[in-house]
C-alpha cells in the first residue's frame, strides 16, 4: 500500500509525517504520472482556489476523477474537501465529485479558528481533536452520502460518499492518527469493490 | 481570552484540542493557519483590485499594505499601519487569508488589525519601528503574528514572543535576492549544526544566540524551526521563488516583485508554478518564459547601512 499525498500546495508535509508514524509509504503527488503510483490519495489543508488553479494547469482533474472513479480511497482535508464537492457556492474549479454543498470559511476569519472535541463514526475511543482553521462546513449533502461528524449545533463536518471522505478538520495536525487509520483501514477501502 | 498560547508542543494542548467546548486563539491555531500557506506564495498588494489580481494568480494570501517596500523605499518618510478602509476593502474582495503589517512595537496598530479581522499580522521592519527596544507581545492576541529574521537567534527570540510563522527579512523592495538567501542560510543552517550538537554545548549556543534554552532545544529536537518558515525581501522571478525553497523554506512572500514587474499576472501565476513544482526544471524553464519587464530593483550591496531595513528589529 502507497498513499499518495496531493503536494500542489498546503499541509502535505503534515500528511506524510502521519503516514511515516503509522508505517504506511507514502508519494507526494503534483503530476498526473505521480498518481499511477498510489493506491489512495489524501488531499491536505491549504488554500483551495489555488489547488484549483495548479490542478487546472497541470492536467490533474481528469486523473484525480479516473482514480476516484476507479474506487480507489480518496480523503479530503479542509482545502481538500473543497477540492472534492459538487458545489462550492461559488465559480472555483474543483474535481466535483462528491455531492456536497459546502460553504467556505463558513466559521468566519481566523481569529474565529477553533478546537473542539469531536464524535466521528468509525473512529472509537472518545473524542477526537478536530481542529478547524478558516474551516468549510458541508450544507448538505445528497442521498449517497453518509454524514460521520457533526457539531452539537448539527453542522456538517465529516462525510463519505463511498470511496470517499471528507472532513472540515485537520486530522494531520494532531498527533492522533485514528482518522488516518480509519481512511486506511479495510473497513473503509472495502466499500471500493461496491 | 481564551488564549492558552504558551510555547512549545507540551502534551498538554492535545489534552485541550479534545475539550467539549470551543477553544480558540490557540498555539495549534495560530501556528496552523501558517501551515495551510506552506509551499503557496502570498503577494503584497495595495489595492483591492490587486489582490483580485492575485488570487486569480493562485496566491494563498495577500499582504494588505498602503505603499509596497519599494515605494516605501522611494519616498522615504515614516511608514504606517495601512488605513483600515483600505485593509477592509480588501478584506471584502478575496476569499482567501488577508495579512496586515504593523509597525515593530507598535502593539495598538496589531490590535486595531486584529479588531479589523485581518488573518495574520505581520510586526515588520518594512515599516518604521515604532519602538527601538521592545517587539509587540504577541501572546497577548487571538490572530496570529509572522515576524523576520536573519538569524536562528533572532527566529526564536521572535516565536519567545509569541510569532507562530517566521520569515527572513532579506532586503525588501530591492528585487535583489541575495539578503534572502544569506537569511535563510543562516537561519537553516544554524539549525543543522544544533542538531549535531552535545546538550551541554547547546545551553552555551543559547547563551551565544540570545535565545531561550527552552526553544533552542525544541529546535533541536524537531530538525527545523517550531513554526512555519517562509523566504521573503527581494524575491522577483519564479527561479528567485525555486532558489528560496530549494534552501530550505516552507513558501515564499513577493511584495514589489509582482505588481512593480511588466505584467503582474503573468508573472504572479508564473511565481506560483515554480513555489509548487522547484524541483523540476523542465517545468521552471516553462514557466519562466515570456513574463514581461522584471522589476527594475536595486542591487542591496549599492545601500547604504542606512538604507537597508532589515536591521531594524533587534
Amino acid at each position: 500500500m502507497i498513499a499518495g499525498v496531493l503536494a500542489l500546495q498546503g499541509d502535505f508535509a503534515e500528511h506524510i509525517a502521519v503516514l511515516d508514524r503509522i508505517g504506511v509509504a507514502s508519494v507526494e503527488v503534483r503530476l498526473p504520472r505521480d498518481l499511477e503510483r498510489v493506491d489512495a490519495l489524501i488531499m491536505p489543508g491549504g488554500e483551495s482556489t489555488t489547488f484549483g488553479k495548479l490542478a487546472v494547469r497541470w492536467g490533474m482533474i481528469e486523473p484525480i476523477c479516473a482514480f476516484i472513479q476507479a474506487g480507489k480511497p480518496v480523503w479530503g482535508t479542509c482545502a481538500g474537501l473543497i477540492f472534492l464537492a459538487r458545489d462550492v457556492g461559488r465559480d472555483q474549479p474543483t474535481l466535483g465529485m462528491m455531492d456536497i454543498k459546502v460553504r467556505r470559511n463558513a466559521f468566519g476569519r481566523q481569529a474565529d479558528s477553533f478546537t473542539m472535541g469531536l464524535h466521528i463514526v468509525g473512529v472509537p475511543g472518545g473524542p477526537y481533536p478536530g481542529v478547524f482553521i478558516r474551516a468549510p462546513l458541508i450544507e448538505s449533502v445528497g442521498s449517497d452520502v453518509e454524514v460521520l461528524c457533526t457539531l452539537p449545533d448539527g453542522t456538517i463536518v465529516a462525510a463519505r460518499q463511498g470511496n470517499m471522505l471528507a472532513t472540515s478538520f485537520h486530522p494531520e495536525l494532531t498527533r492522533d492518527a485514528r482518522v488516518h487509520e480509519f481512511f486506511l483501514s479495510t473497513e473503509f477501502t472495502r466499500v471500493q469493490t461496491r | 481570552m481564551a488564549n492558552d498560547n504558551r510555547n512549545g508542543n507540551g502534551s498538554g494542548e492535545q489534552g485541550q484540542l479534545s475539550r467539549s467546548e470551543r477553544t480558540v486563539g490557540s498555539w495549534e491555531l495560530k501556528k496552523g493557519l501558517a501551515q495551510m500557506l506552506k509551499g503557496g506564495v502570498i503577494m503584497d498588494v495595495v489595492t483591492p483590485e490587486q489582490a483580485a489580481i492575485a488570487e486569480e494568480a493562485g496566491a494563498v494570501s495577500v499582504m494588505a499594505l498602503e505603499r509596497v517596500p519599494a515605494d516605501i523605499r522611494k519616498q522615504g518618510g515614516v511608514a504606517r499601519m495601512s488605513d483600515p478602509a483600505m485593509i477592509t476593502g480588501i478584506i471584502g474582495c478575496t476569499t482567501i487569508p488577508v495579512m496586515a503589517k504593523a509597525r515593530i512595537g507598535h502593539f495598538v496598530e496589531a490590535k486595531i488589525l486584529e479588531a479589523l479581522g485581518v488573518d495574520y499580522i505581520d510586526e515588520s521592519e518594512v515599516l518604521t519601528p515604532a519602538d527601538e527596544e521592545h517587539h509587540i507581545d504577541k501572546h497577548d492576541f487571538t490572530v496570529p503574528f509572522v515576524c523576520g529574521a536573519r538569524n536562528l537567534g533572532e527566529a526564536l527570540r521572535r516565536i519567545n514572543e509569541g510569532a507562530a510563522m517566521i520569515r527572513s527579512k532579506g532586503e525588501a523592495g530591492t528585487g535583489d535576492v541575495v539578503e534572502a538567501v544569506r537569511h535563510a542560510r543562516a537561519i537553516l543552517g544554524d539549525i543543522r549544526k544544533l542538531k549535531s550538537m552535545r546538550r551541554d554545548e547547546m545551553y552555551t549556543y543559547a547563551k551565544e544566540i540570545q535565545a531561550p534554552y527552552v526553544l533552542v532545544e525544541e529546535t533541536a529536537d524537531l530538525g527545523r524551526l517550531p513554526v512555519v518558515l517562509f523566504a521573503a525581501g527581494g524575491i522577483a522571478t519564479p527561479a528567485d521563488a525555486a532558489l528560496m525553497m530549494h534552501l530550505g523554506v516552507d513558501g515564499v512572500f513577493v511584495g514589489s516583485g509582482i505588481f512593480k514587474s511588466g505584467d503582474p499576472k503573468a508573472r504572479g501565476i508564473a511565481i506560483v508554478q515554480a513555489t509548487t513544482h522547484y524541483n523540476d526544471y523542465k517545468i521552471l524553464a516553462e514557466v519562466s518564459r515570456n513574463l514581461g519587464d522584471p522589476m527594475v530593483g536595486i542591487n542591496v550591496g549599492s545601500l547604504s547601512a542606512q538604507e537597508k531595513l532589515a536591521g531594524r528589529g533587534w
